[in-house]
């Protein structure tokens, strides 16, 4: 077994190799944001003696009369639109209790799903005692909030996941991608990325609660493996995580075998390869 | 240890400070990737580790919920070679739990559990070199972390140690200088407003004394919270640049 040591080295800031400051009204706990009491405060703010004091640590941002203090990483707050993938932690009377990397656990609501077979009726004392065979205590799930009661959501089969701060997933239009790699991508907003083989075919959602168990084969397993150590490598630099990033990271590794992505020279170095991509094709 | 003085003519203590002098601080934060936050702190050679988790949902009995604020829930420990003797020290033990209340109620005051009700926010504290200040770098490498973790806070909390030593309030003391046994108090102080978080003492000092001891801690506070401030606006900066602007 190959065995490989490295000896502690000083850790230079990474901000250094970028070369520039930020233009951002950065604050800490205790600064005074505003003495003018013509604003309204938002989140990361508290008044305190007619003077608008921050609570967290991070960048002031101000909209019109809303003044508020982005945190650099909070927990996930959820939003109508949003897409996230959830692990289930209790099986409740009617409910489910699902972990989301937010404040308190997510419930989702028995009468909120779509049964199978898409009938539309009241749930019975039998659908209650037969939660436990849709969804089990540990089961990760995909569902994507909407206005109304119902939800969409389905069950997720064999893949990888991945946990980020949820600040580092950039809001899209979609967050299902399927790249060209080989591989599918959920990019959860609360942080929680599920890397999957792509299905061959698209089968009509019935729920989606028959998890595909059919062996994956090799190729599709390097290229899963490989794509989860290009999001860690980003989410360690601090990058944004969408789909263009996570394409371009894995297109700079290749060169690279998929253990090495993990050590910290190539993982700057490929980052650093991404970032330079990203701003060049930004114009 | 007869015939060590504490304080020398010229005004200078064991280890060459002055007396209201502090150690070298040294801070990082973020240092583990997995907790929601973490920081770590050297104040001259006592080191501590802070780590936090939360706010999330209570585990364990749903009937500790709080209805209107957020359950903070403090633990310490110290390692086993923190000491000059290595010493066993099982998880529930007395001082242990002492300084676990003693954190949490520092924290309660500051943290503003208002905003997150029924959730619980557990901060846990490892002393990995314990050269006396031990409450005071855990405070400050606790106060790191929860900002580390984005859960909104008063203020800073910033603590120090004091003594009293030949009519001179003494800052920051170090363990040869607890362990002489004289008067020793610690305070958690919320720098801007000037509030005090906790202020402990278990020794015997005249009243007339107090207000020179607490006037020295309070300085050697404050003088803390600039150091830790410079330490948190590095780590934003830095943090803001990388995610672009």
């Amino acid at each position: 077994m190959a065995l490989e040591m490295r000896l502690p080295v000083a850790r230079k800031p990474l901000s250094e190799s970028l070369g520039r400051e930020s233009k951002k009204h950065l604050v800490v706990p205790g600064d005074t944001i505003t003495t003018d009491t013509g604003f309204m405060r938002g989140h990361g703010t508290y008044m305190g003696e007619e003077k608008l004091i921050a609570s967290v640590a991070g960048s002031v941002e101000r909209v019109n009369k809303l003044i508020c203090v982005k945190a650099l990483k909070t927990r996930y707050n959820g939003e109508v639109g949003d897409i996230v993938v959830g692990r289930i932690t209790e099986v409740q009377q009617k409910r489910w209790k699902v972990e989301t990397n937010s404040r308190l656990d997510s419930v989702l609501l028995l009468s909120s799903m779509n049964l199978p077979g898409g009938e539309l009726r009241r749930r019975s004392a039998e659908d209650e005692l037969a939660m436990r065979g849709f969804l089990q205590e540990g089961d990760l799930i995909s569902v994507s909030f909407t206005l109304h009661s119902s939800i969409f959501m389905f069950a997720l089969g064999q893949g990888v996941l991945v946990q980020v701060s949820p600040s580092l997933v950039k809001r899209q239009k979609t967050h299902f991608h399927d790249l060209p790699c080989g591989a599918s991508v959920i990019l959860g907003n609360n942080g929680f990325i599920w890397v999957y083989p792509t299905p061959e075919h698209k089968e009509d959602d019935a729920g989606g609660f028959i998890a595909n168990l059919e062996p994956v084969s090799l190729t599709d397993r390097e290229v899963i493996s490989r794509l989860r150590n290009c999001i860690v490598s980003l989410a360690t630099q601090r990058m944004m995580l969408y789909d263009t990033s996570i394409l371009y990271c894995y297109e700079a590794s290749l060169p690279h075998q998929i253990k090495d992505i993990l050590k910290p020279e190539i993982m700057e170095e490929i980052v650093m390869e991404t970032r330079q991509r990203l701003l060049e094709q930004e114009g | 240890m007869a015939g060590l003085e504490l304080l020398s003519d010229q005004g200078y203590r064991v280890d060459g400070r002055r007396a209201g002098e502090l150690r070298k601080i040294q801070a990082r934060m973020g240092v583990f990737a997995q907790a929601d936050g973490s920081a770590y702190i050297e104040q001259g050679n006592t080191k501590a580790l802070a780590v936090v988790y939360g706010p999330h949902e209570i585990r364990g009995s749903r009937a500790r919920a709080l209805p209107d604020r957020a359950l903070v829930n403090c633990q310490y420990s110290s390692a086993t070679f923190s000491t000059g003797e290595r010493k066993r020290r099982p998880h529930g033990d007395r001082k242990s739990c002492e300084m676990g209340l003693q954190l949490r109620q520092t924290f309660e005051a500051a943290i503003l559990t208002q905003l997150h009700p029924r959730s619980q926010i557990d901060i846990y504290v490892q002393v990995l070199q314990a050269d006396g200040g031990t409450y005071a770098a855990c405070v400050n490498a606790a106060t790191l972390a929860v900002l580390d973790a984005g859960i909104p806070m008063r203020d800073f909390v910033c603590a120090c140690s004091a003594g009293f030593v030949d009519g001179t309030a003494l800052a920051d003391l170090s363990h040869v200088e607890e362990a002489a046994g004289g008067p020793q108090l610690a305070l958690a102080l919320l720098p801007a407003s000037g509030q005090i978080a906790l202020l402990e003492m278990d020794a015997r000092l005249h009243e007339d004394h107090l207000e020179q001891v607490l006037e020295a801690a309070a300085r050697a506070s404050r003088d803390v919270h600039t150091v830790l401030d410079r330490v948190v606006r590095q780590h934003v900066q830095e943090a803001s640049v990388l995610l672009g602007d």
